[in-house]
C-alpha cells in the first residue's frame, strides 16, 4: 500500500496490509502534526500538498531499496494531502519482517527517505499572528 | 515548441497557478523553461538551486532537452512527514 490520503489515514488498516504468516515483527511510524514549529512558534494545524504520482512512485522506490538492503519485507506508506489540525495523523510507515531488528531498521530508513525526498511540502499555520510559512526537511 | 509546467508549493504560489503552458525555441532545455518562469515571477531566481525539476517522473538536469507537448514538474525541498 503505497498512497497519498485525501482524508484520515487507518493506521491499522495500513498494518494490515504489510501483515503476513511469515512476518513476525510488525513496526509502525505514525508521524502527527506537532503543536510547535521547529522554531517554536505556536501552530494550529498544516495544509499539505504534493506531486502524487511521483510521490507513490518515490513510496515504492523506497521500499525497493529498503528490501535490498534488509531481505524480505513487507512495506506500506501512506501520506496525507489536504487541510490537518494538530494531533491528525500526516503520514505512516509499516514494515513487517521476519524478525525485528530488520523491521525496526527498514522503518526508520523509511521514513527519513520519505522526509528526505518524497515531492510533498508542508505549509504550517500558526495561532496569533504569525504569516503562515512553508517548511523544508533540514 | 509549448511544455506545459507543473509547479508546487511556494514554486506554485510565486507563479500564480499550478499549471501553466510556456512557449519556448525549438531545442529549448530545462533551463530555458527556468529562465522563461524567472522572466514571469523574479523572486523564483532565489529559488533555483534548491529547486529539482521531473519529467515523466524522474528528475532531470537542467540541461535536458525539452520536448513540444511535453511537461515538467517544479519541485521545491520537500518537507512531508
Amino acid at each position: 500500500m503505497f498512497a497519498i490520503a485525501r482524508g484520515a489515514i487507518d493506521v491499522v488498516a495500513v498494518e494490515d496490509a504489510v501483515r503476513a504468516p511469515e512476518c513476525g515483527a510488525v513496526v509502525t511510524f505514525v508521524g502527527a502534526v506537532r503543536a510547535q514549529s521547529d522554531d517554536g512558534l505556536p501552530v494550529v494545524g498544516l495544509d499539505y500538498e504534493s506531486h502524487e504520482p511521483l510521490a507513490v512512485q518515490t513510496f515504492e522506490e523506497i521500499a525497493r531499496e529498503a528490501r535490498e538492503r534488509w531481505g524480505d519485507l513487507r512495506v506500506a506508506v501512506v501520506h496525507r494531502a489536504g487541510v490537518l489540525d494538530v494531533g491528525d495523523v500526516a503520514v505512516v510507515v509499516a514494515v513487517a519482517a521476519p524478525h525485528r531488528a530488520e523491521a525496526f531498521s527498514a522503518c526508520a530508513f523509511a521514513i527519513d527517505e520519505v522526509k528526505r525526498r518524497a515531492p510533498i511540502w508542508k505549509k504550517e499555520r500558526y495561532r496569533d499572528g504569525p504569516a503562515e510559512r512553508w517548511r523544508e526537511n533540514p | 515548441m509549448t511544455v506545459r509546467v507543473l509547479a508546487f508549493a511556494r514554486i506554485r504560489e510565486l507563479l500564480g497557478a499550478p499549471e501553466s503552458t510556456i512557449t519556448l525555441p525549438d531545442g529549448a532545455r530545462v533551463c530555458d523553461a527556468w529562465s522563461a518562469l524567472t522572466g514571469r515571477a523574479p523572486a523564483l531566481e532565489e529559488l533555483s538551486s534548491s529547486t529539482r525539476v521531473a519529467r515523466n517522473g524522474l528528475l532531470v538536469p537542467r540541461d535536458e532537452r525539452l520536448q513540444d507537448g511535453g511537461e515538467i514538474a517544479l519541485l521545491p525541498p520537500s518537507g512531508g512527514g
